[in-house]
């Protein structure tokens, strides 16, 4: 069982030997593992481009998500004041969901920016290697007979291979975790579609999915108390005891 | 010796820095087959800062092939249960 040094290192023995098996004449070798090189340096700035632009989409979908929490406090707000206690509820509940949602997002963007710092580093220090192999090489190919240069030529490509080897694996750990992340964000946009009510007066209970995980997130005393303060917000009556806000069929039934 | 922490670039570590490493390195394998997380992330850190700390950072212009390859600092438990068994990354 390898871990992840054992399948860098193997990752970068395999490659190597390819490139020596090519190695009849060593300037070519030198010329065609720096082509490669320079190949390799392009696919990091894509990758790195790609972790950019998952951030950003990601930073996009807490600003909506920010905008839920808002417009939902105001709806339940308005509910109480109308004196439907129930939908009010509901909206508190949703916005309990939102704000949990948006907290995690926002560690999400804070994890995907410090991987695109170290990621850009890397670049930095893949570029200098490749840029002090380009010079090696040409020292090589003027220096030394044909079999001494392939010495130097395995140990010159594999220092930079290993630099390219890391970065690659660092760069698939990255899109690993973005794509975790874009699971849960697209999760997060089902809840956007039915979070927050475009008319307060179309809000049934229980239909979806969305309504079974909000009861039960409602269970925990969170969107009571934020009830409870809310009410005394809007001076009706000073925190009232919970046996009070549970007791389902008072005035303010739905039509 | 020179090591690579993945994700961090290369180090040349001399004799006695190597000695301190192949011991914690010990530490870490023993915490890994005792299931104990709380001793690996303690050994592992201690490895990783050894090294950072009293290695030499090798230059971007330095084309060396690493002895031994270290994986990244955030490597779970589980993730470095492959690297660390047997000997360790460093054979003793």
């Amino acid at each position: 069982m390898a871990g992840m040094a054992g399948r860098m290192s193997t990752v970068i023995k395999s490659k190597i030997s390819k490139l020596l098996d090519k190695a009849e004449d060593p300037g070519e070798t030198l010329d065609y593992s720096y082509q490669k090189q320079l190949e390799s340096l392009q696919g990091v700035k894509k990758g790195i481009a790609d972790v950019v632009t998952a951030k950003k989409r990601l930073g996009m979908q807490a600003q909506k998500l920010e905008q839920s929490v808002v417009k939902l406090d105001t709806q339940a707000r308005q509910a109480l004041a109308a004196g439907n206690e129930e939908l009010a509820r509901t909206a508190l509940e949703r916005k309990q969901l939102a704000q949990t949602e948006l907290q995690s997002l926002d560690q999400q963007v804070a994890e995907l920016q410090s991987q695109q710092e170290k990621l850009t580093e890397s670049e930095k220090r893949l570029r200098h290697k490749i840029e002090a192999f380009r010079t090696k090489k040409e020292v090589i190919k003027a220096q030394y007979s044909a079999a001494e240069a392939q010495v130097r030529i395995s140990e010159a490509a594999t220092g930079v291979g290993e630099e390219m080897a890391d970065v690659g694996l660092a760069m698939q750990r990255a899109v690993d975790k973005t794509e975790d992340m874009r699971a849960r964000a697209s999760a997060v946009e089902e809840l956007e579609a039915a979070g927050t009510f475009e008319d307060l007066t179309q809000l049934g209970a229980g239909q979806d999915d969305i309504d079974r995980e909000l009861a039960q997130l409602g269970a925990g005393g969170m969107v009571d108390d934020e009830l409870a303060k809310l009410k005394a917000e809007l001076g009706q009556g000073s925190a009232p005891a919970p046996a009070e806000l549970e007791s389902g069929s008072g005035e303010g039934d739905k039509p | 010796m020179i090591v690579r922490i993945m994700g961090e670039g290369q180090y040349r570590l001399s004799d006695d820095i190597r000695e301190r490493v192949n011991e914690l390195d010990n530490r870490v394998v023993a915490a890994v087959e005792g299931n104990d997380e709380d001793g690996f992330h303690a050994a592992f850190e201690e490895l990783l800062d050894v090294i950072r700390n009293d290695g030499e950072h090798l230059g971007d212009d330095e084309l060396e092939t690493s002895d031994v390859i270290i994986p990244p600092a955030d490597t779970s438990m589980e993730e470095a249960a492959g690297d660390f068994s047997g000997e360790g990354l460093i054979p003793d």
